[in-house]
């Protein structure tokens, strides 16, 4: 995997927006926990869309 | 928790509490998931409904009801008012709820129905047999157990995955997710009675900033942002700390809420082989005002009506739950949704000069009912200017 989301958690406010975007179903919501699963590919739009800026996209390539 | 009930009903918003109370009193063996720990907490919303479509379902309750509002103003970018009064103004909003207290006598209501109700039990897959929803797996108190349904009615609101695990794709756009924050807003000046809605690109890209009054000095102050608006530095949080430095500098935030609001149309279909999907699950809420608390009340009604009655006749499978698909859309509701998503997409074309046009061209008038759709009409009415863009919206109305 190339591309890796970061959850911040100290930061997430566990509302559930971007579950209802992530257009692979890899992001869950356990009550106050998200989650990602390795179904994400790295497209970012759970990230653009976090009411709060959670959620990063990082590049993990050569590491 | 039983091995087996007629109806399994995920998610204990008002959706899943009008779904399984409905069941319930129809006979039906009903069991209700919900994730959290409590009902109703942490709240998603700024708890704003209409008087006349909450009483088509309970007698309001001083108990949960925060504030009586009898009029709304709209304020449009360049500053200039719209007041509807108080006479027209409660089809939209009349009441702001207390949703913890709401949304948790909702599902004691639906306890007392019969259904039987547990909290921190969430449903983490679905079972399917010969290609029909069959359950859910539900982890529950550190064990993961099978529960078996002859109809499953998911209502796991915005952030629902059980459709999906169904095989339904429920993905919403970006730009059709409103991304929300919200203060509870203490010692701030405002009008306790009336709502405020601020219109604008700067303010509100693609949406709106609302004040929604908790009390005398307490409002709930959001905004909601479209999805392909939002991102580094000017997300829905920056957006309100942007307002309410500007309008309220000495307010004290008692709360952050933040959530996302689909305004794209519902899904395309809200049925399958023993399974119903309700309230922000099936993407029902209202394109214009994102509100969906009437709309998940509503649909999850519904959903335990037919399911109850498809249960009883011994046919679960998707063409007898159609009559559920169908009931929603040919509702006021349905019909308001679809008329809505489109005038939704033709108001975000507008610029700030366009929105301020409009707005002051409709300032003090006299509507004998104030809704969306009135409003609309006026506007069309006083807006030959515009004659040539609104008369797409026209078409769409008519
Ligand atoms: C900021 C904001 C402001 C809003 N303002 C308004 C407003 O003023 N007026 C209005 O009418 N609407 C408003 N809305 C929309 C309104 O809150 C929703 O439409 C409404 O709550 C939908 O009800 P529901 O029952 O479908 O879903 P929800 O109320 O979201 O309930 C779904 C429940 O399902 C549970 N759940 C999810 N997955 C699982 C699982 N796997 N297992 C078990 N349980 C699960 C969740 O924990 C949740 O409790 C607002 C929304 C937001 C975000």
């Amino acid at each position: 995997m190339c591309a890796m989301l970061q959850i911040r958690r100290e930061i997430c406010g566990y509302c559930g927006a971007c579950v209802s975007v992530c257009p692979e179903g890899a992001l869950e919501l356990i009550d106050a926990y998200l989650t990602v699963d390795d179904h994400c590919i790295g497209c970012g739009i759970c990230a653009r869309i976090c009411p709060l800026g959670a959620l990063e996209v990082t590049d993990e390539t050569g590491i | 928790m039983k091995q087996e009930y007629d109806i399994l009903v995920i998610g204990g918003g008002p959706g899943g509490a009008l779904a399984a109370k409905t069941a319930a009193l129809a006979g039906c063996s009903v069991c209700l998931i919900e994730k959290r720990p409590a009902i109703g907490v942490p709240v998603r919303c700024a708890e704003g409904v209409g008087e006349e479509l909450l009483r088509e379902f309970c007698e309001p309750d001083p108990k949960w009801i925060s504030a009586k509002i009898d009029g709304a103003r709209i304020v449009a970018p360049d500053g200039t008012t719209l007041d509807l009064k108080p006479e027209m103004a409660g089809n939209e909003v009349g009441f702001i709820l207390d949703r913890k207290v709401f949304d948790r006598e909702l599902v004691w209501q639906a306890a007392e129905a019969g259904a039987d109700v547990f909290v921190k039990a969430r449903a983490v897959d679905a079972i399917m047999q010969r290609g029909a929803v069959a359950g859910a797996k539900v982890e529950y108190g550190g064990v993961q157990r099978d529960v078996r349904a002859k109809v499953v009615i998911a209502a796991d609101g915005v952030e629902s995955k059980f459709a999906r695990w169904c095989g339904i794709d429920t993905t919403v756009p970006m730009r059709e997710l409103e991304t929300c924050a919200q203060y509870v807003l203490s010692n701030i000046d405002i009008d306790p009675h009336k709502t405020v809605f601020y219109l604008g690109t700067e303010i509100a890209p693609e949406g709106y900033v609302w004040i929604f009054p908790k009390g005398e000095r307490t409002a709930n102050v959001g905004i909601g942002i479209s999805g392909r608006k939002s991102g580094d530095g000017h997300r829905a949080r920056d957006y309100l700390d942007a307002f309410v430095r500007d309008r309220f500098p000495g307010g004290k935030k008692t709360e952050l809420i933040i959530g996302g609001v689909s305004v794209c149309k519902p899904l395309e279909s809200t049925v399958a082989d023993g399974l119903i999907i309700v309230g922000d699950a099936a993407r029902v809420s209202d394109p214009i005002t994102g509100g969906g608390i009437y709309n998940a009340m509503l649909t999850g009604k519904l959903a335990g009506q037919v399911a109850a009655e498809c249960i009883a006749a011994g046919d679960t499978r998707k063409a007898a739950l159609a009559k559920y698909d169908l009931l929603w859309r040919e509702s006021r509701m349905g019909k308001a949704i679809a008329r809505n998503h489109a005038v939704k997409e033709f108001f975000i074309t507008l610029d700030d000069r366009k929105l301020n046009d409009l707005l002051s061209s409709v300032k003090n008038i006299n509507l004998d009912e104030f809704s969306t759709l009135t409003l609309i009409k006026e506007l069309i009415k006083r807006n030959p200017r515009l004659l040539l863009e609104l008369r797409t919206l026209q078409k769409i109305i008519s």
